[in-house]
């Protein structure tokens, strides 16, 4: 056995006993990128191989809690490609209008950047007061941010150009206050918004969803894991209710792809029409 | 080196990279079927056209990666930009949205590192033009699992310090200009 797949098998093992242990399921995470993480957590410790790090997982939670933090990639931004919020608001608002009320479930949130974006645009036309968000992560201290609403100051210049790419009607700055170099969002964006612990591996639907939002999350998993993950989103969401993945992610292989229209094929957004894929199953 | 059997051919540029690299898909062969990915540092957000571009310098088929693509001789696969490009065990594609590394995103380092683990001694790493050091750890990396790396000669490049900080680390095989890499590596096949 050469040192890659020692490696391979080390990582194998940790992800196993986590899960026994924890709870936490990587098991089904893309290798490639899960490697990466460990061997960058590795990286802070003082052990030298990854089999190492086992013991003190398993009986040190707060090792393991930052562990957690460190594996998790909850890197994110406001308005991340602009085009697909234009278009979201061309193509899927007009159905939302249709609603009395309105559900949404922004899975993988991260530190609600995300969430805030959508926030803005749904207030902008008159569907925030209708309308409930669930935003989701399995990342404790990620949701504790997104609650916070504080963002660096210097990330407001590329983010109100997003915004007004985006199809933004005012200015973002309409939406926050300046203090020192962070800015904090007005507290009435949160009114409508639940953030909660969810992890997509184990968890399963929670309630009836018109929008679906989960993006750049997939490309983190495997196909099975995906798929998943996929068929969660598929009966989470009513029929006519609408699917969003990142720009690079596609149900085009996926288990649920009949279940779906394509509705915007750059921006990948998708419309829940017949049940034929659960019938399948 | 000939009785060895490559896989796959990775390639990562920088400043001026866009020309080298197609000068390089260029010069392949016909013969030249194993799959090829590539990083380009800061390409514009949509690079259709320039997928385009490589595609008519070569005779391959030139696509921007997708998540979980299978690799698959005769196809040149970029990394969109503002994603990191990953290679897994079974030879198909991941991508992610991790922080930049060295400023980077997508990272040379990164795919040649999980190229390498995927391939290991089938995997050949050629570094082109560039004003950063991306990549040298990546090449380090191919050289140790008995890969094959190629670094352009700094003085045909129209940034000599990628390649240079590759072959100053010592991971390099073989240095060659810019215009004689694509009939060596032909050779190889
Ligand atoms: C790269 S971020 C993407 C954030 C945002 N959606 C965007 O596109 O900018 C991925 C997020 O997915 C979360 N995540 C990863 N695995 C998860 C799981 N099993 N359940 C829930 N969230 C998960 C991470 O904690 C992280 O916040």
């Amino acid at each position: 056995m050469n040192t890659v797949e020692t490696e391979q098998l080390e990582i194998k093992l940790l992800l196993e006993a986590l899960y026994h242990r924890y709870g936490y399921d990587f098991r089904q995470y893309s290798q490639a990128s899960i490697k990466r993480r460990v061997l960058h957590y590795l990286s802070k410790t003082n052990h030298d191989a990854i089999s190492a790090l086992i013991p003190s997982l398993l009986y040190d939670e707060k090792s393991f809690k930052s562990f957690l933090f460190c594996v998790s990639v909850t890197v994110t931004e406001m308005f991340r490609d602009p085009w697909f919020y234009d278009t979201l608001q061309k193509e899927v608002f007009p159905f939302l209008k249709t609603y009395p009320f309105i559900n949404i479930w922004h899975a993988g949130c991260a530190t609600g950047e995300e969430v805030y974006s959508l926030a803005i645009l749904l207030k902008e036309s008159n569907l925030y007061d209708r309308a409930h968000i669930y935003a989701t992560d399995f990342n404790d201290r990620a949701l504790q941010k997104a609650k916070d609403r504080i963002y660096p100051l210097e990330r407001m210049k590329d983010y109100s150009t997003n915004y007004q790419k985006s199809g933004g009607k005012f200015s973002l700055s309409d939406y926050y206050h300046a203090q020192y170099d962070a800015v904090i969002f007005d507290a009435a964006l949160q009114k409508n918004i639940t953030f909660a612990n969810h992890n997509l591996a184990t968890d399963g639907v929670f309630s009836e969803m018109h929008l679906v939002l989960c993006r750049n999350v997939l490309i983190y998993f495997n196909r099975d894991l995906q798929n998943r993950v996929l068929s969660i989103f598929r009966d989470s969401l009513c029929y006519n209710g609408f699917l969003c993945l990142g720009s690079k992610e596609t149900l085009d292989f996926s288990g649920v792809r009949n279940s779906f229209i394509e509705v915007a094929r750059k921006e990948r957004i998708y419309q829940h029409k017949n049940d034929r894929g659960r019938l399948e199953r | 080196m000939r009785d060895k059997s490559y896989q796959a051919l990775v390639i990562g540029a920088s400043a001026g990279g866009i020309n080298a690299i197609a000068s390089l898909l260029s010069g392949l062969s016909t013969r030249f079927t194993i799959p090829i990915m590539i990083v380009q540092h800061r390409l514009p957000v949509l690079n259709l056209f320039l997928t385009q571009y490589w595609d008519e310098a070569g005779i391959f088929q030139t696509k921007e990666a997708d998540d979980k693509d299978s690799l698959q001789s005769g196809i040149a696969y970029i990394a969109p930009p503002n994603y990191h490009l990953l290679v897994e065990q079974d030879k198909t594609l991941s991508l992610s949205i991790d922080p930049k590394i060295c400023y980077a995103r997508p990272s040379i380092d990164v795919l040649f590192e999980t190229a390498s683990d995927a391939y290991q001694a089938h995997l050949i790493g050629v570094i082109l033009t560039g004003a950063n050091n991306d990549g040298t750890a990546g090449l380090r990396r191919i050289k140790a699992h008995g890969g094959l790396t190629i670094a352009q000669e700094p003085n045909t490049a129209e940034a000599s310090t990628m390649p240079q900080s590759a072959i100053n680390s010592g991971a390099i095989d073989k240095i060659l200009p810019l215009t004689s890499i694509a009939s060596f590596l032909n050779n190889l096949l």
